[in-house]
């Protein structure tokens, strides 16, 4: 139980998929608008990530390797499917916030990533307990990070009034206030880090290459 | 608006107003990992384009022709990454036989657009607008071009950013994402703009 557990704090913590690894920022960037949106989104990509951990590792001594990653999109993207239409169809007001970033989870780097690199070489319970660990480190870094756009852009928190009118920043809500806010909140994070003793150099993206770029970061790790 | 007619508002908002990477957060991966140097930055660019104007062809027409009659639009996102993935292959295989040069320029930056966020998504966002073919593929195209212009750009924003000397947190990636913030502010000032020139 306690690999488990383990499991579970890495991804919310140590190898937090978002500020850590720096893996699918398109969609905390576009979505952090309002804590609703972030939310849900962070739910969404929760559940798809931890039913395609779950289905890959089940199949994972059935896929053959040359066909591996077609098969993953495969997977990950009927989840995805399933989760388009049960948002659609319950949430309509939710569905029109997320846009077209709740089809995109498809391509996020973290479910494909999490697929190739971990779902694809371990046990069921631990590739559930990896998806579960990671959707909510993201949808924790989501959550924050809406939080603070706002609250400073809309100065609202769910909808309700906390800031009086006519004092948000506007901006914030825009498009350059989401990547100020993300580069903001990545610093404080190496400023934390530094503070503990812990040195911690943002990876500068990987090009798009989502399945092969978990690989060479733990390649440069290894190196290290 | 006729088709035709729709198609410089289209391009016009795609490659400054609605700027796919700055204004509306597709394809930020890409947008950090590759431009650091310029002549990578061109061939991502070169490739996005192709890449895009294809997909929204093939997409369009798979969506129209074969999905509309046999009534499977909910299965949209799951055939669009098929269709993008192979045809990115072939795509590849094709350039390799019949046009080395271009395969050299653009051969390693073409796997990687599979999972492009923003290729599936000028793909999806077509459909939703409920574009015909001539728009959709000049959808495509402009946000190809737009992704372009955002990535050159900002290669030389970070030439500048080399030489310059932030804090200690906010050296690297978080002095990356704040002149990003800026780049992306300059994008605003277009905004309104197509309305008043071509509306």
């Amino acid at each position: 139980m306690k690999r488990k557990l383990d499991i579970l704090k890495n991804g919310l913590f140590k190898e937090n998929p978002v500020l850590i690894l720096v893996l699918g920022c398109c969609s905390v960037l576009a979505v952090s608008v309002t804590v609703l949106g972030g939310l849900g989104m962070g739910i969404a990509l929760t559940f798809v990530l931890v039913c395609s951990n779950v289905v890959i590792s089940l199949l994972r001594k059935v896929i053959p390797d040359k066909v591996r990653i077609p098969c993953y999109i495969v997977i990950i993207a009927a989840f995805v499917t399933l989760v388009e239409m049960i948002v659609k169809a319950f949430l309509p007001a939710l569905y029109e916030s997320l846009g077209v970033f709740l089809s995109l989870i498809v391509v996020n780097c973290i479910v494909l990533g999490r697929a190739e690199m971990f779902a694809s070489k371990n046990t069921v319970g631990d590739s559930f307990f990896d998806g579960l660990g990671m959707g909510l480190g993201y949808t924790m870094v989501i959550t924050g990070i809406s939080i603070v756009r706002e609250l400073l852009g809309s100065g609202t928190l769910f909808g309700l009034r906390i800031i009086p009118e006519g004092f948000q920043i506007g901006i914030i809500t825009q498009p350059p206030g989401g990547f100020f806010t993300f580069g903001c909140a990545m610093a404080i994070l190496v400023a934390a880090m530094a503070k503990k003793g812990k040195k911690f150099v943002p990876p500068v993206g990987c090009g798009g290459d989502c399945a092969g770029c978990g690989a060479a970061c733990q390649e440069k790790e290894a190196v290290k | 608006m006729s088709d035709l007619a729709k198609i410089p508002f289209i391009l016009f908002t795609m490659i400054l107003t609605e700027n796919y990477v700055l204004v509306q957060f597709l394809g930020i991966c890409p947008f950090l990992g590759v431009s650091q140097n310029l002549s990578s930055s061109l061939g991502m660019s070169g490739a996005v384009i192709f890449v895009m104007t294809l997909a929204s062809a093939a997409t369009w027409a798979i969506y129209t022709y074969l999905m509309v009659p046999f009534g499977l639009e909910y299965l949209s996102t799951i055939i669009f990454i098929l269709v993008i993935a192979a045809l990115v292959q072939l795509v590849e295989i094709a350039m390799k036989k019949f046009l080395p040069p271009l395969y050299k320029a653009l051969g390693i930056y073409l796997p990687l657009i599979t999972t492009n966020c923003a290729v599936l998504a000028v793909t999806l966002l077509n459909i939703d607008e409920g574009y015909g073919f001539l728009p959709a593929v000049a959808d495509g195209f402009g946000a190809g071009v737009g992704f372009a212009l955002a990535l050159v750009l900002f290669c030389g924003v970070r030439k500048a950013l080399d030489r310059a000397r932030p804090p200690k947190a906010f050296e690297g990636l978080p002095i990356t994402l704040v002149a990003a913030a800026f780049t992306s502010m300059a994008f605003m000032g277009f905004s309104g703009m197509a309305e008043s020139l071509f509306g």
